[in-house]
């Protein structure tokens, strides 16, 4: 029996199909980074195996620009990823733990809303409404665009972790007088670290991710690590873009792997 | 609805009460004053006349949509045709969405069928290799794909040094880079919603299927696809409607012939060549197509539910 419902599960062809899934997401990757250690100039021709274009990256003419670039983008992204992860733990605290109150149900589209909106039409709409009220295009509109998107980033776990902790701690603490603002620091929120954490890292990658918004709301003069990117592969790909792009999925992949693993902290041993 | 022992746990308590909000009042007032002002703004600004050297002069105009849709000739005096050029744009962004999508798919349902049909911590490793791409910088991946697609790069150099191929493929600046390049961005959102709901997929329908002698071919067809439509439509959905406005695919693996909607809209801001209001008209239209694929999505998301 148990051989036949295991059959039922198998389609021929399937398993190819996944590992050729596998192979599509990470061959690009994977070859970017074996190039990125190419000790030739040409990005054609393989030479030997070096560390040049690291050396490149980190001492290299472009070095200051790439410096900068990356000082912005991760001050941007702690910036917008903290003021988001605050922003979506109160919403996700009035979403699921207030009763009902007016507006709840736009409430829930709002929070959604800039995962819809297109990233190019939000770009311009910024972009547009910065200009309209005079404001300086600049580091200060690129934080703010960053806030709007990482909030229903940081929401969805934030907001997932909420959902599966009961609420008879809370309960019991209010029993035993404690007021509603420390069951929220004392109870609440310690339980939702894990939530709160993951869902802070999420935005925080999403924010390093952006490319298109930063674009339009930069400015002249500041840079983050896309634009700089994209602006110096305008020319062709070289082969310090390997070196950088190797070194941002790195950081890219152990920020998800511990946001994986912090949200799933203590939830098994709850 | 019977309520089943389904542990949802406080989906609704109210330790809180009375302070929903404000709880909820700053995410309005961001969203709200980032987002939803700015857009209502770039609707009036595309009702504007067009301020050469970029920006608008605060007079009422239909000249964006106008130009848009009608050509009156190059002094504007001519009896109105239809325009084409910017259609064409559109409906070239649609069916080049619409392919990505049908990649995504081909690939992307067996690879969830798979993964929803592994077993406990097997199951969750092949999840996180799925997401893992995801999170990986978009232009970089976009990136690594125009390197690896190359006429000289890598996987040409290793067709043509096995002897697969005489010549190298030419992909780059193709339609196909560009589906691939969406393909490549937006795989992951076509694996996980099918993967859920396939995991809540009740198994006993396909012993059921098989036991009144079905072939395994028409339990797929009649049993597992009608059962499993909600994901693969929200996976489409997923794919579609970022790929629709894609910018940096159609930009650095399409060339200059294969324009997309998301470069339409990016040139009219750069420099002298731009027309914000004509960009804001584009951007109102891209944004009610999307309204429109969505809105379609929820009420028949609704209508299922009953």
């Amino acid at each position: 029996m148990a051989s036949k419902n295991l059959d039922l599960r198998r389609f021929p062809g399937f398993l190819p199909l996944t590992y050729l899934c596998l192979f599509l997401l990470y061959a690009p990757l994977i070859i970017v980074m074996i190039y990125s250690f190419n000790d030739s100039a040409s990005i054609t021709r393989w030479d030997s195996m070096s560390l040049r274009w690291y050396q490149e990256v980190f001492f290299g003419v472009e070095a200051p620009k790439f410096r900068t670039a990356t000082f912005n983008s991760v001050t941007i992204a702690l910036i917008a990823a903290t003021s988001a992860t605050i922003i979506a733990t109160m919403a996700a605290t009035a979403m699921l733990r207030s009763g009902k109150f007016r507006g709840k149900s736009a409430s829930f589209a709002l929070i959604n809303l800039p995962l819809m909106v297109p990233e190019i039409v939000t770009a311009v709409a910024t972009l547009i409404f910065f200009s309209a009220i005079g404001f300086k295009a600049g580091y200060l509109t690129i934080v703010l665009a960053h806030i709007v998107f990482c909030i229903p980033f940081a929401y969805l776990p934030i907001a997932a972790r909420m959902q599966g902790i009961e609420d008879t701690f809370e309960q019991a603490a209010q029993d035993l007088y404690a007021t509603r603002f420390q069951t929220f620091r004392l109870i609440l929120l310690p339980l939702m670290t894990p939530g709160i954490l993951s869902g802070f890292l999420l935005a925080f990658i999403i924010s390093l991710d952006d490319f298109i918004i930063t674009n339009f709301v930069k400015g002249a003069g500041v840079e983050t690590l896309p634009t700089a990117i994209y602006g110096a592969v305008r020319q062709g790909i070289k082969p310090n873009i390997m070196a950088i792009s190797t070194l941002l999925l790195l950081v890219s992949v152990v920020f998800v792997t511990l946001s994986y693993f912090v949200g799933r902290m203590g939830e098994k041993n709850k | 609805m019977a309520a089943g022992p389904q542990p949802t746990p406080n989906s609704n308590t109210s330790t809180y009460a009375g302070f929903g909000i404000p709880l909820i009042l700053p995410a309005w007032v961001i969203i709200g004053f980032f987002l939803v002002v700015p857009v209502c703004v770039m609707l009036i600004y595309s009702f504007l006349t067009k301020e050469f050297r970029g920006g608008v002069i605060w007079e009422f105009s239909l000249a964006a949509y106008d130009q848009f849709f009608f050509d009156r000739g190059l002094f504007g005096d001519e009896a109105p045709k239809i325009e084409w050029t910017y259609i064409s744009i559109f409906w070239r962004s649609i069916w080049q969405a619409a392919v990505a999508t049908v990649f995504c798919l081909i690939i992307g349902f067996p690879t969830a069928w798979f993964i929803a049909t592994r077993t406990g911590r097997n199951r969750s490793i092949w999840l996180f290799l799925i997401t893992i791409p995801y999170w990986v910088n978009l232009l970089i991946r976009t990136i690594s794909m125009k390197f690896l697609i190359r006429d000289n790069g890598p996987m040409n150099e290793l067709m043509l040094s096995s002897g697969l191929i005489s010549e190298p493929i030419h992909i780059i600046n193709t339609n196909l880079a560009v589906q691939l390049g969406l393909f490549y961005s937006y795989l992951p959102f076509m694996v996980l919603p099918i993967y859920a709901a396939v995991e809540r997929y009740n198994f006993a329908l396909s012993e059921a299927a098989a036991d009144l002698y079905a072939s395994r071919y028409v339990t797929l067809t009649q049993i597992i696809l009608p059962a499993v439509k909600p994901g693969i439509i929200a996976g489409c959905i997923l794919v579609f409607v970022p790929s629709l406005g894609a910018f940096l695919a159609p930009d650095l693996l399409g060339g200059a012939k294969n324009f997309m909607i998301g470069s339409l809209i990016e040139e009219q801001f750069k420099g002298a060549a731009g027309n914000w209001p004509f960009g804001a008209a584009a951007s109102m239209i891209l944004l009610s197509m999307v309204l429109v694929v969505l809105t379609l999505y929820a009420r028949q998301q609704t209508r299922e539910q009953g």
